[in-house]
């Protein structure tokens, strides 16, 4: 198949997995011709093979020519591939969906924990499948930077059949989508399919996250669902701007610094220290306390230097920002715990949580600590607290019994 | 008659009762089989033959080769511490068949892709057939039944059981040796082509009709340590080169950076640490895997946190090992095959870190054996059925790949755990059924993968343990299911009902049978 009208999407070769190449080419007679190579057709074979006619039927294709290059494609990702290819040969806007797991069916809290996020390549599929099992707050599934151009395409049917299919166990779906205003384009293909939060890159404007506001708007089925904003400053007109942009909508939830682009922005070079960085993250991160939203930090590079990790969120937390970003998997842990509540913090959470409990069995409104009134927010934000110590392994899940019997 | 007469095993498997125009018997369970008899043995041969200054240095392998009787039937073995980077096992069939000698069979202790050479000689009549493990190429060539003879499977303590049982007699036994001297004396532990040890030629050395010691390191009368004994020797022959240093000692000798792999290595390591397996004075089996490296990482920072030791580690030894061995977290390795120069130079210096064999680890036809008493055993297995059977010799679509290695002798520990992920690419590991069983559920005991922990029911007592622990403590049926809805049912490979290979158990019964893949 190497003629010009062959279309291909996917990837192949030695060392690519769980994903697969499909190259499609329309044909006038000679009915719908399929070519499987798979290194799992003896015990998938079949199941592949009806997964793409039903796909080919579903586009009312009669005659075609079909390679499928396949490492162990699970369906959604060979259903993202066809359907790909097969759009763009035939230029139909009709959605071949793939079952919305029922587990997938949560909300997110505009409020809620963002220490971690994993950035994961949006045309990457054997990224995507085990990602949850580390339990970070977020997954993002990038459709910007980590997406070639020629890829861009064929990464938002992968990106919208993952948020629909793969179960990232309880983690926030993010999606960064492309810049403004081609990011616009992006929207439909993860919209009504389960996004919780859209990160939107280079954001220099209030106007651009309301272009973004309005197309969700247009293409929401339910128009009361909620979807988050997390805007990435990227540049020093951005952080000049980042008030107005922190509070241009009641859906923006935090802002992240992306501290590469920044540097390259302002012609300097980026430190380990970071130190060139200090005044933008300390405006953002004003800007983003003045408008009672969170500030989240750039990712840290070095997978290999946890050292280095450890002292930049330190530095990170003393900033206020409450975040960072992930490369690797092995991230999340150190992020989880060096952005995480102090063992003060949560012993004195554990303290309001037990008056609450107390007033709350005695049949009482008010919670008080000693002599000192605990107005609901803080009982909320000691709740949270204690949930991310025992998330984060810091506190005991049954540390109640342990006070009570301690205190017998 | 490459086999005959198939029937079911105790496991329902069918299974060849001729093999290779030999009786066999099928396996009947875990410790049921019991032969009579006495062992094999060697000929009695006079010093007065042997040359009366103890040189018995010849020309070259050639020549050693026709001095040993080389015909057309032989048995020859040859043993695999210099896995992937041997150059000696080809050198004798490539003599065997500018010599015109067909039929024979080779007998290593495992092979590599080093030896897919070997193929043309398979192909041509010169090699019949292979009883040892077939990996990679020659796995295929098996599997697409283009074998003259049967191939048979062993484990490390199998093959030594079946040779000093006299299942397999060896008529020529090629000990390639980094150092030795010209009586025959031989070790692994020094020389270009260091490789440790070399216990894996033990019964070679002891059961052989003829043995022939190659090294390219003649050292002056004696070579101490003497792992091989000269007394066993008939020839020695010196070549240029033995084998290539970097491919010796490589493999799968580096701590995992995988995340997945990382998760599960910890998860079984406190998975141990929860249900009281690890304790001041315990041993475990150490694996090469980058898995089972990282396990031991854990084990190490457990150790230190309750200011315990490890009585003593078994298995492949490497540079974590030797650090555990050095810093005192362990006080003894016990040695089966070294896998990078740190170990070969701590085996040589240090007399806490000793040397086994097949004899002294695995053989179940022993009075006991070392493998036995070892605490923790953590291995792989590409495939693993809800019985908790295991399987390490083919890929889910049929194909013999893999060797069976110590793996059925460590079985024997007390608790055996099999870190694998749920499943690879988009095949499950857990299965219905098995293509091939290597190992009987009744060993495995755990099950750790990354989405779920599943024990065996026959561990009450670790059921119990980890009730109310914070892992993923599931049955295995759930984790089956978990993998099937992500990946989808596998449908069963498709096989032919012609026999290609058998697998040995532990006693020489036969386990399973791999079948001729479908055209």
């Amino acid at each position: 198949m190497d003629s010009q009208n062959v279309i291909s999407c996917g990837n192949t070769g030695p060392k690519v997995r769980s994903d697969c190449r499909v190259s499609f080419e329309l044909t006038s007679t000679g009915g719908v011709q399929i070519e499987l190579k798979s290194k799992v057709k003896a015990m998938y074979g079949e199941q592949i093979l009806k997964l793409t006619n039903e796909v080919v039927g579903f586009y009312g294709i009669e005659h075609c020519s079909l390679l499928i290059e396949d490492s162990g494609a699970l369906s959604l990702t060979l259903a993202a591939r066809l359907e790909a290819a097969i759009r763009k040969a035939i230029g139909s806007e009709k959605e071949f969906l793939i079952p919305f797991l029922p587990q997938n069916n949560y909300s997110t809290e505009k409020e809620r924990y963002r220490f971690s996020r994993l950035y994961l390549p949006g045309n990457s599929p054997q990224l995507f499948i085990n990602a949850g099992i580390h339990h970070p707050d977020g997954i993002i599934l990038d459709l910007e930077d980590a997406v070639a151009h020629d890829k861009k395409y064929e990464a938002c049917f992968l990106v919208r059949n993952a948020l629909r299919n793969v179960d990232f166990y309880g983690c926030e779906r993010m999606v960064r989508i492309n810049q403004i205003p081609r990011g616009l384009d992006d929207l439909p293909f993860i919209v009504n399919h389960g996004v919780h939060l859209i990160l939107v890159p280079k954001c220099e404007s209030a106007d651009q996250l309301h272009q973004v506001n309005n197309r969700i708007q247009e293409l929401l089925d339910d128009k009361s669902h909620k979807i988050w904003l997390m805007p990435i400053i990227e540049s020093a007109l951005g952080v000049m701007r980042a008030y107005e942009i922190a509070s241009a909508a009641e859906n923006v939830v935090a802002l992240a610094i992306g501290l590469e682009d920044f540097t390259a922005d302002m012609g300097i070079q980026r430190t380990r220290e970071g130190e060139e960085s200090f005044v933008a993250r300390n405006l953002l991160s004003m800007a983003c306390k003045a408008a009672g939203i969170a500030a989240i930090d750039s990712v840290y590079s070095d997978i290999d230097d946890t050292e280095g990790l450890i002292s930049a969120i330190k530095v990170s937390k003393s900033l206020g920002f409450s975040g960072m970003g992930c490369i690797h998997p092995r991230q999340i842990r150190i992020i989880h715990e060096f952005y995480g509540p102090e063992e003060a913090e949560v012993d004195k959470a554990k303290k309001i949580v037990l008056a609450f409990d107390d007033a709350t069995a005695r049949g009482l409104g008010v919670v008080s600590l000693g002599s000192k009134m605990i107005d609901p927010p803080v009982v909320k934000r000691a709740i949270r607290t204690i949930d991310v110590a025992v998330k984060t392994g810091k506190l005991n899940a049954n540390w109640k019994e342990e006070v009570n019997n301690e205190v017998r | 008659m490459k086999y005959d007469k198939l029937v079911r095993n105790s496991l329902g498997r069918l299974v060849p009762t001729v093999v290779n125009g030999v009786a066999q018997v099928p396996f009947m369970g875990v410790g049921k089989y019991r032969p009579t008899g006495h062992k094999a043995a060697p000929p009695i041969v006079s010093a007065a033959d042997f040359p009366a200054d103890g040189n018995k240095v010849l020309s070259g392998l050639k020549d050693a080769l026709i001095k040993s009787g080389l015909r057309d039937g032989m048995t020859i073995s040859s043993h695999h511490h210099f896995r992937n980077g041997d150059l000696i096992a080809n050198q004798i069939f490539d003599i065997a068949a500018e010599m015109g000698v067909k039929n024979l069979v080779w007998f290593p202790s495992a092979s590599f892709e080093c030896h897919s050479p070997l193929l043309k000689y398979l192909e041509d009549g010169t090699i019949h057939h292979i009883e040892g493990s077939m990996n990679g190429s020659l796995g295929r060539f098996t599997s697409s039944g283009k074998m003259q003879g049967m191939g048979v499977l062993r484990s490390h303590g199998g093959r030594y059981q079946a040779v000093q049982d006299g299942e397999v007699h060896i008529d020529i036994a090629v000990i390639a040796a980094p150092t030795a001297d010209f009586f025959g004396n031989a070790t692994g532990d020094r020389g270009p082509a260091a490789c440790g040890l070399l216990g894996f030629a033990l019964a070679d050395s002891q059961y052989a009709d003829k043995v022939i010691v190659v090294t390219d390191n003649l050292v002056p009368f004696p070579c101490i340590p003497w792992q091989i004994q000269g007394n066993n020797v008939d020839h020695v022959v010196v070549v240029d080169k033995v084998g290539i240093p970097e491919k010796i000692v490589s493999g799968t000798t580096e701590i995992t950076r995988s995340p997945d792999r990382l998760l599960l290595a910890e998860w079984s390591a406190q998975f141990c640490e929860e249900a009281g397996l690890i304790h001041d004075g315990f041993s475990f089996q150490a694996g090469a895997g980058g898995t089972a490296l990282s396990i031991g990482v854990y084990f190490t920072e457990i150790l230190k946190r309750n200011g315990w030791k490890a009585a003593f580690a078994r298995g492949g030894s490497n540079r974590y090992l030797v650090e555990m061995l050095e810093e005192g977290y362990t006080k003894f390795i016990l040695d089966g095959q070294t896998f990078d120069l740190e170990g070969v130079r701590s085996m040589r210096e240090n007399w806490n870190h000793v040397n086994t064999s097949p004899f002294t680890s695995y053989n179940y036809h022993g009075k006991g054996f070392f493998a036995q008493f070892v605490d923790i055993v953590i291995l792989g297995a590409t495939e693993v059925d809800v019985n908790f059977n295991a399987n390490v010799v083919t890929h889910s679509d049929g194909v013999l790949l893999h060797g069976i290695g110590g793996w059925q002798n460590t079985l024997f520990g007390k608790t055996t755990i099999l870190p694998v992920p749920l499943f690879r690419d988009r095949m499950p590991v857990i299965l219905d059924e098995v293509t091939t069983i290597t190992g009987p559920g009744e060993l495995i005991d755990v099950i750790v993968t990354e989405r779920g922990i599943a024990i065996n029911p026959l561990r009450t007592d670790l059921i119990e343990k980890m009730k109310g622990s914070s892992l993923p403590i599931k049955t295995i049926q759930e984790l089956q299911a978990e993998a099937e809805a992500i990946c989808g049912k596998p449908a069963k490979p498709k096989l032919t009902d012609e026999p290609v290979a058998v697998i040995k158990w532990v006693d020489g019964t036969i386990i399973d049978t791999v079948w001729k893949l479908a055209e």
